[in-house]
């Protein structure tokens, strides 16, 4: 049997020679730096979930009818009739959480050990690139389903480019192709959804890790194991910090996926819903043009940047600057590796400004998250009274964390730049031993 | 062919030019289709013709709702003290004149934004992100607004607006609600869509 692999594999090998050698750089034998740790597991499991979501989702193609008369039936239908419609179902809904859940800590990781630094800038841009259209695809993935909460997320995230002067309105009827979310909305959102927007996705994907593959990965320490010491008992010039993917990375990451997996199980199997958060209550009911759900919130991923939206005023009668505000906490992250001018990568390593900076950004997006989800408006009452203005408290509140969001670039701009004390960063990874 | 030959770059670089150009008009003229699909189709348009409400069991202080091109217009009947509210607000008001003529034909720009006093005529989409607002009618202090004289509230994001549609300050909603095209047809109907004669 072993034999009849290695004549295909000859034979392969004799007509093309190239094959092997790119297996062996992207695979086998990236050398990747010893001392990833616990941080370091969810960039496989983006993969994983992105397979999980092209999986189920093709599955869910098949009985799926991307009309605005047979969608929300045809959806009931997969939960209640297809043989285990349900599980497939809720593997990909609970997927499209957990994909955000996975890419946020991914970037949260890249912020704290400075993966976006100089030589990594590409790997970042491909990365935004790759967070934006996953936050497009997951929009549209939303509406399928033709809840009312699809229907109304749908109109109201498409009411954000009519706040655009001249070109807004006719724009808006563009891009939903009627006066108002109907079937042709429904219906491109599909084909973008299944076909344009996942081939773009993939495309990125291989070049994010193509990208990162070329400057090789950064580590918890944030030192270049490429300028450290070489040779190890693999190879006489790959990095002394350096170890083969495979088998140390690839077995490593099985039991992070094993891990991640029995969690992903037990959401699926108990809580699919998540109590209103990865599938909102109001997505069960048929999408209704005429009657708005009491709260329009969107899923919780998207939460942060809705609270950006719903913070700024409008003034010069116009809406555009929420957008502009929403669509500028995004931009702003496309640009840190040139906001933040530190040359130490890793946050054991740099100032304690920044860490106590990089703290509050974490903690103003969780506090945005719940401006967004409606999770303060509920509580400010219970909290302040029931006869307290809770707009303004509310509004207070999410300003003051839209302040810290944004602060954040700020002062990373200016501390970075002469005011940052860091402390010596060590020759090789700490643990090299 | 020598290899040492001398090249003509200019004429090399025009080459390269020209052909981007056109290649590139092409591209843009080639995407002008696909770009046009997604424009409403003739049976989207066809679905925006004008409506006919009959408005004479609408009871005084009561909000019907028809639709019109998908969009919901509320159809109020104001009762007196509604109307007799709508003076003294101005001051929390962004735009009480209702001076920003988009949001209403020029024969309901006045203090009710209506052709008689007692019948709102007006388009139940926020002017924020779109969302129907929620009629309010008393004149009695809610839990958004201890002041409130009645009008619409919208549950998305708070944005208030007065018995004539029109939006208080410090709301994210940046101008007051629409008001439609229309006419009496006689006491009991309205067309909904078409201005009334001789007035555009």
């Amino acid at each position: 049997m072993a034999n009849v692999f290695a004549t295909i594999g000859n034979w392969v090998n004799e007509r093309a020679p190239g094959l092997m050698p790119v297996y062996r750089k992207h695979m086998t034998e990236y050398y990747a730096p010893k001392n990833f740790n616990f941080w370091y597991y969810f960039g496989v499991l983006a993969i994983v979930v992105l397979v999980n979501q092209i999986l189920t989702g093709i599955f869910l193609t098949m009985n799926y009818k991307p009309s605005a008369a047979e969608a929300f039936a045809s959806v009931e239908y997969i939960m209640r009739d297809v043989e285990w419609g349900w599980l497939i179902r809720y593997m990909h809904s609970t997927g499209a959480s957990l994909f955000f859940v996975v890419i946020y800590l991914h970037m949260f990781r890249g912020l704290m050990y400075g993966s976006f630094k100089k030589p990594r800038e590409l790997v970042w841009l491909l990365g935004m690139l790759i967070f934006l259209v996953l936050m497009a695809e997951a929009f549209m993935g939303y509406v399928l389903p033709w809840g009312n909460m699809s229907f109304w997320g749908a109109k109201v995230i498409i009411s954000l480019f009519g706040t655009i002067p001249y070109i807004g309105d006719s724009l808006v009827e563009w891009i939903m192709g009627d006066y108002l979310p109907a079937d042709a909305t429904l219906n491109r959102f599909f084909a973008l959804h299944v076909i344009a927007l996942p081939l773009v996705l993939l495309l990125l994907v291989v070049l994010h890790i193509f990208a990162l593959h070329e400057v090789g990965s950064n580590n918890p320490d944030g030192v270049e194991i490429k300028k450290g010491p070489k040779g190890n008992r693999w190879s006489p010039d790959k990095p002394a910090d350096g170890i083969p993917f495979h088998p140390y990375y690839t077995v490593h990451d099985i039991v992070g996926v094993g891990f991640f997996l029995l969690i992903a199980a037990f959401i699926i199997f108990y809580a699919p819903t998540f109590g209103g958060w990865f599938l909102e209550h109001d997505n069960f009911l048929p999408a209704n043009n005429l009657a708005t759900p009491t709260h329009i919130k969107p899923v919780w991923y998207f939460t942060p940047f809705y609270a950006i939206l719903r913070m700024v005023p409008s003034f010069f009668g116009t809406a555009i600057w929420g957008v502009l505000a929403m669509f500028g906490a995004i931009v702003l992250l496309f640009l840190l590796p040139w906001i933040d001018a530190g040359k130490v990568k890793s946050v054991r390593y740099r100032g304690l400004g920044f860490k106590v900076a990089l703290g509050l950004f974490a903690l103003s997006f969780i506090m945005l998250a719940a401006v967004g989800a409606g999770v303060t408006a509920e509580l400010i009452p219970e909290w302040f009274g029931a006869d307290a203005d809770a707009t303004f408290i509310e509004n207070l509140f999410g300003r003051i964390w839209t302040a810290v969001y944004f602060g954040f670039f700020v002062f990373l701009w200016f501390y970075s730049r002469g005011m940052e004390k860091t402390k010596p960063v060590p020759e090789r990874v700490t643990m090299h031993e | 062919m020598a290899n040492d030959a001398v090249v003509d770059k200019s004429r090399r670089r025009f080459l390269t030019a020209t052909t981007a150009v056109v290649g590139g008009a092409g591209a843009v003229l080639a995407a002008i289709p696909f770009v046009k699909s997604w424009e409403p189709s003739a049976r989207a348009k066809s679905a925006g013709a004008p409506v006919l409400a009959d408005i004479s069991k609408i009871e005084p202080g009561q909000k019907v709702t028809f639709e019109w091109r998908g969009l919901p217009v509320f159809v109020v009947n104001r009762t007196k003290a509604q109307l007799d509210a709508l003076a003294g607000e101005d001051a929390r008001l962004r735009d009480p004149k209702s001076e920003n003529t988009a949001q209403q034909p020029a024969y309901a720009q006045n203090e009710a934004r209506s052709i008689k006093p007692e019948w709102l005529v007006i388009v139940g989409i926020c002017t924020h992100l779109g969302c129907v607002p929620d009629f309010f009618p008393e004149l009695k202090p809610e839990p958004f607004d201890p002041n409130w004289k009645g009008g619409f509230y919208c549950p998305c994001h708070k944005s208030r607006y007065d018995m004539a549609g029109r939006v208080f300050e410090g709301v994210p909603a940046p101008a007051n609600l629409a008001v439609p095209k229309y006419h009496f047809v006689d006491d009991a109907h309205i067309l909904i869509g078409v201005d009334p004669e001789g007035k555009a």
